[in-house]
């Protein structure tokens, strides 16, 4: 069943000088990006800084408000409603309720002054799910049991905590009320290496028992490959290039993949590969975004009809989708 | 001034001897311990490590948070301040004793024969200042040049480690710049008063991989072009594998195993390096669970007594909890302070 779809979905961002505060320019977030992501999947997001995946999940939860294009949300009963502009009063609270969020760091995402019974205990609350204390109480102890911590720990403070166990309470609260998607924006890359791998057990796990959906952001290729069904790579907020995970792995076709894929280093001194890595420059501003296709002035394959012409998505195996001119030769 | 020239042929001199000698000790660090005394404790940060650094060489001290690796960087460049900060050990580099230093002494020697390049390169540069301005700033502190030869060499550096449009660059502040071109700026402020050491903390952490991967070649051209000397400090093993020669994996203050890069990666010995290893997201892992390491990373005011890694350990033995294992050294240039090698068994 599916949750949440985007057609052409752009984000524009004002920048304002002046005095007046007059709209001198716009950064281009997201440029024209459909994705759709049904009950039980994970979708990968990966990119660079600045490449607009944070952005298309902050979109999707409605923390912005998209420039043009569509989203689409199908509620726990089936029928779909367009989401784009203001939600509706009487679906908002079903849809906050349905899609939550977790954030990078989890030393900023929990309040310093709530405890973590009130921490998790808050949206039980805001959504009227449980109506007794007693009830709400046991059902924050089960959450911080499912999640790997000791029921007790709900009258600590955050600060009594380890990034990896803060994670941990961000990812109780956000699943406190039965979401049917999250959006994880790099989850872990605040976290040490030996703590990563728990939580991303951690989410699997929920997954496996609640069939959430997961929309998985995050710039560590390794990461994303191992949580997602398909994955989206993003460059200057546009989607280039998306396939089912281990297809794109095994095949990357768009040139900036490609790039992304060589520059993770080898985890082998024998066999270093960094020297061999062509890529040069780094990404343009999304403020006044290259002509054409947006890798092409950093592309080592780039064609005379790459800086007048923004290739297409094309379909060049079963789903997967790249958007390249060399992809039509 | 004919002294200034005199000390600056002597060095040439030693540095052209340097290079001859194969294994010139250019940095020894003997039993430091830096302790902080905070109202949770006395936090034993870097607590009796040692370990030496050969010219032209990169050692990677790796380690995740609050193992005391910064601490150590900053312990050798005399940032810690005292109190509550105390030093004791030897940090011995061009035949002194840096530990107790006093502070007009040390200043000849932090920027100028040790220099280091910070993890964030949006916050170590002032934002008020052109960045022109600030690599002066470090080149007329150390260096005896005037202005016109100051910025000459400036942009002479700055064109070394390929800088585009090294004019402009000079004139331009921080902000208009990329994270990774700031990066190179810092690495290239490193570079001005040609260093004997260098200190890379976390160099690449914040930069994205892309980018990474030339801050990475840019240090390794550096590295063998000048025949510099490199302490790199991360927590990511997949840049030790790329950039270090030999390796020190610190753990809750301690080192607890030391190798050269080859061996580290073919036979770690430590249970905590393995772990580190095995804890790598690997493709083959899709939909099974990834191997991790049990519980958290200790703060640094309860380390654990006895080994401090004993209560994450899987192997952890009675004597673990109470007596912090020794270095044992299975193999030569290879140490590690386990007490599952008192028996001989190395696995």
């Amino acid at each position: 069943m599916k949750i949440i779809s985007t057609r052409n979905l752009k984000k524009y961002f004002p920048i304002r000088s002046g005095v007046f505060l007059q709209v001198s320019g716009w950064v281009r977030a997201l440029e024209n990006v459909n994705m759709e992501i049904s009950q039980g999947e994970t979708i990968g997001i990966v990119g660079e800084s600045g490449c607009g995946k944070s952005t298309l999940g902050r979109a999707i939860v409605k923390i912005y408000e998209p420039t043009a294009g569509s989203i689409t949300y199908c509620d726990p009963s089936g029928a779909s409603h367009d989401i784009s502009a203001k939600i509706d009063r009487r679906l908002e609270p079903v849809f906050r309720k349905d899609v939550q969020m977790i954030f990078q760091n989890p030393f900023d995402s929990l309040d310093p002054r709530m405890t973590i019974r009130d921490t998790i205990r808050e949206p039980l609350h805001t959504h009227r799910l449980l109506a007794s204390k007693k009830e709400m109480d046991e059902r924050v102890a089960e959450l911080l049991m499912k999640v790997g911590l000791y029921p007790e720990y709900a009258q600590r403070y955050p600060h009594e905590f380890s990034g990896g166990q803060r994670q941990r309470i961000a990812v109780a609260r956000s699943i406190s009320v039965n979401p049917r998607l999250l959006i994880c924006d790099e989850p872990t890359s605040a976290l040490d290496v030996s703590v990563q791998s728990q939580i991303i057990n951690l989410l699997k796990d929920i997954q496996r028992d609640t069939n959430m959906a997961l929309i998985f952001i995050s710039h560590n290729l390794d990461v994303v490959h191992h949580m997602s069904d398909r994955i989206m790579v993003m460059y200057l907020g546009n989607v280039v290039e998306s396939a089912p995970a281990t297809e794109l792995f095994d095949n990357p076709a768009h040139p900036y993949t490609q790039a992304l894929m060589s520059a993770v280093p080898s985890w082998n001194p024998k066999d270093r590969k960094l020297g061999q890595v062509k890529l040069e420059g780094e990404p343009p501003s999304p403020i006044n975004p290259p002509s054409g296709c947006p890798f092409h002035p950093r592309c080592p394959r780039r064609l005379a009809s790459c800086s007048k012409v923004k290739p297409e998505a094309v379909e060049v195996s079963d789903g997967h989708f790249s958007a390249c001119h060399l992809h039509g030769m | 001034m004919t002294g200034a020239v005199e000390r600056e042929r002597g060095r040439e001199y030693e540095r052209e001897r340097g290079r001859e000698r194969e294994h010139e000790r250019i940095l020894t660090v003997r039993n430091l311990k830096t302790y902080f005394r905070t109202p949770e404790g006395v936090v034993r940060a870097v607590d009796d490590i040692s370990f030496h650094l050969d010219r032209g060489e990169v050692l990677a001290l790796v380690g995740e948070s609050g193992c005391g690796k910064s601490v150590t960087a900053h312990s050798i460049l005399g940032l810690v301040k005292a109190p509550p900060a105390k030093v004791e050990g030897e940090i011995v580099f061009g035949g002194r004793n840096l530990v107790g230093l006093a502070e007009t002494e040390y200043r000849h020697v932090r920027g100028k024969q040790i220099s280091m390049i910070f993890q964030e390169p949006m916050s170590a540069f002032d934002p008020l200042y052109t960045v022109g301005l600030q690599l002066m700033e470090v080149a007329k502190a150390h260096m005896p040049w005037d202005d016109r030869e100051a910025k000459e060499r400036i942009i002479d550096t700055l064109k070394s480690i390929h800088i585009p449009e090294p004019e402009k660059r000079y004139d331009e502040y921080p902000h208009e710049m990329s994270g990774g071109m700031l990066q190179r700026i810092m690495i290239a402020m490193a570079l001005i008063t040609s260093p004997d050491v260098i200190i890379a903390d976390e160099p690449t952490t914040a930069l994205d991989v892309t980018i990474q991967a030339q801050v990475l070649n840019l240090m390794q051209d550096l590295q063998s072009q000048y025949r510099g000397s490199i302490i790199f400090i991360t927590h990511d093993l997949g840049t030790v594998a790329e950039i270090a020669d030999r390796v020190h994996v610190m753990y809750a203050g301690k080192v607890v195993e030391k190798a050269p890069v080859v061996e580290l990666f073919d036979n770690p010995i430590h249970p905590y390096t393995s772990g580190l290893l095995a804890s790598r997201v690997r493709r083959e892992y899709k939909g099974r669970d990834l191997p991790y390491i049990e519980g958290y990373v200790p703060r640094a005011y309860e380390f654990p007594e006895g080994c401090r890694f004993h209560p994450r350990c899987p192997r952890a033995m009675a004597k673990c909890k109470e007596i912090p294992p020794p270095e044992f050294e299975p193999a030569p240039g290879h140490t590690v302070a386990c007490w599952l090698l008192e028996e001989g068994d190395d696995r």
